[in-house]
């Protein structure tokens, strides 16, 4: 039953995919064009009334050939006008300081309405626990945080980190909540994905970074630090070891930035192309078969990927925070303790 | 293709934008000020508070696990002296009460002997004087009969009938 269904739907799609664009469907419609006229050459107003939308039409093809790349690069980059797409567009404000570019941007807006959430969010979850007792089971949000909050801080930050990861606690957990609310306003209707944003995520590992190395400076001290630079080598390997180990600090949050921006345009790119394969083949059966389930499919796998790229965000920090501030033999010892935790 | 690869180059994917810059650092420093006063900390602090309350569970758990285990060991052991000591109690009791019954059968028995004796013996005694009573009796008697018999009659045959008579008479009266 479900085979027979299946061939049906190939037998549909497969021949319509193959010769949408050919000039066998075209054919028969130019063919059929003169016929029309002919028969309704009597009402010399019919003709000029259907001509028009198949004017249109023709105009709408042309531009749009050259429209889904540009279309989709329009929907991922950042703008200056907020698009509400039928209903009309709000123009933000340009702001400009000391010669520099300052305006509000479309990803500003997302940033600040994920900054909102956040804080709304979190305080409220934070309010409802101050209030209850740590006896009583938590409800509603306050739960859903508390257990995101557990799971950063103990299978997150503790297993990484090791000794004293409490005080990087605070920056990581809103790490985590900052990127995935801004991950998911993405994929609401008329968001914008921030973190979809080379200059976001720059901004986000930079903190990372500077958290490292204020956090490594703070744990070996100058000398250390420098020692650590070497990586415990032979004098004479340091000409190559320490310009590889200083490049590796700048590697660290270059991955980080480049992982969360391209892991979260692809996903945007692709639901995208999905939808314009049906527009460029300009075909019902091709947006029902293939367009909406795939984007639906890539959508959930989106969802996932919100989670995960603001886990892996957060897991790559703590790991690269906890090898920063890592003392040599007694590293083993903190984590032997942190697991022994568990 | 090609004009989605110029795009990607050219078209700002990778374009620096200052001012987003600006506006994530001081966007995200102002979450992370604001959630570490209203949210982190409590939650942590709960967190904490909860782990060390289910710590505090465990360890008060074990505790009293411990304790029981240690009362119903000293309950057994209580329970098994008291048992050998009800059982010493009562080997004891019937010990002594063995050893008072053979004590106070052998003291009746020791009595009643000893009653049957003094009784054999005062019977013994009555006898002999009874005895001696009748000795003198008689002796009395046969002087009385032995005058009778001179005053009366000094027949010899007579007298000797007489005297035999009388010793019979005083046979049958001691027996």
């Amino acid at each position: 039953m479900r085979k027979k269904a299946i061939s049906r739907i190939l037998a549909l799609v497969v021949p319509v995919l193959l010769s949408l664009n050919s000039h066998a469907f075209a054919a028969p419609v130019e063919e059929q064009t003169p016929v029309t006229q002919a028969a309704v050459a009597t009402a010399p107003v019919a003709p000029s009334a259907e001509a028009a939308p198949a004017e249109a039409e023709a105009a709408h093809a042309t531009e749009g050939e050259e429209k889904p790349g540009d279309l989709i690069m329009h929907h991922i980059l950042d703008n200056h006008t907020y698009a509400f797409e039928p209903f009309g567009e709000v123009h933000l404000p340009r702001l400009e300081v000391a010669g520099y570019d300052i305006s509000i941007t479309k990803h500003v807006v997302m940033i600040w309405l994920a900054a909102i959430l956040v804080v709304i969010t979190a305080t409220a979850a934070g309010s409802s626990i101050k209030k209850s007792s740590a006896n009583k089971a938590p409800k509603g949000i306050a739960n859903v945080f508390e257990s995101l909050v557990d799971f950063i801080s103990n299978d997150v930050a503790k297993p990484n980190i090791g000794h004293g990861y409490e005080k990087f606690l605070p920056y990581l957990l809103t790490v985590f909540f900052f990127i995935l609310f801004c991950n998911l306003l993405g994929l609401i209707p008329y968001g914008a994905t921030a973190t979809g944003n080379v200059n976001v995520t720059l901004t986000l590992a930079t903190f990372t970074f500077i958290v490292t190395q204020v956090s490594a400076f703070r744990a070996h001290g100058v000398v250390g630090y420098m020692k650590h630079l070497t990586a415990g080598t032979h004098w004479a390997l340091w000409i190559i070891m320490v310009p590889i180990e200083i490049l590796g600090q700048f590697t660290k949050p270059f991955a980080l930035t480049i992982r969360l921006f391209a892991n979260m345009t692809a996903g945007h790119i692709i639901i995208l192309s999905l939808f314009f394969i049906s527009f460029i083949l300009k075909s019902y059966i091709v947006a029902v078969a293939v367009s909406i389930p795939f984007a639906i499919f890539i959508y959930l796998l989106e969802l996932f990927v919100a989670f995960l790229q603001a886990f892996v965000f957060t897991m790559l920090s703590a790991l690269f925070i906890g090898l920063a501030t890592a003392h040599e033999g007694g590293h083993d010892g903190h984590e032997l303790e942190a697991s022994g935790h568990h | 293709m090609l004009t989605s690869g110029i795009i990607l180059l050219e078209g700002g994917l990778l374009s620096a934008n200052p001012g987003l810059i600006f506006w994530t650092s001081l966007t995200f420093l102002i979450v992370l000020l604001i959630l570490s006063k209203t949210a982190w900390g409590p939650i942590l602090s709960m967190l904490e508070e909860r782990s060390k309350g289910i710590q505090s569970a465990i360890d008060r758990a074990h505790t009293a696990k411990e304790e029981a285990e240690s009362i119903l060991k000293k309950n057994r052991e209580m329970l098994s002296k008291a048992d050998a000591e009800a059982d010493k109690i009562i080997r004891e009791a019937k010990e002594l009460a063995d050893k008072v019954r053979n004590e106070l059968t052998e003291k009746a028995q020791e009595e009643s002997r000893k009653m049957i004796a003094s009784a054999k013996e005062e019977i013994e005694q009555e006898k002999r004087r009874a005895l001696d009573v009748l000795r003198n009796e008689v002796a009395d008697m046969a002087v009385k009969g032995a005058e009778k018999i001179i005053r009366t009659t000094l027949d010899a045959e007579k007298q000797k009938a007489v005297v035999n008579d009388m010793i019979r008479e005083m046979a049958s009266n001691r027996n």
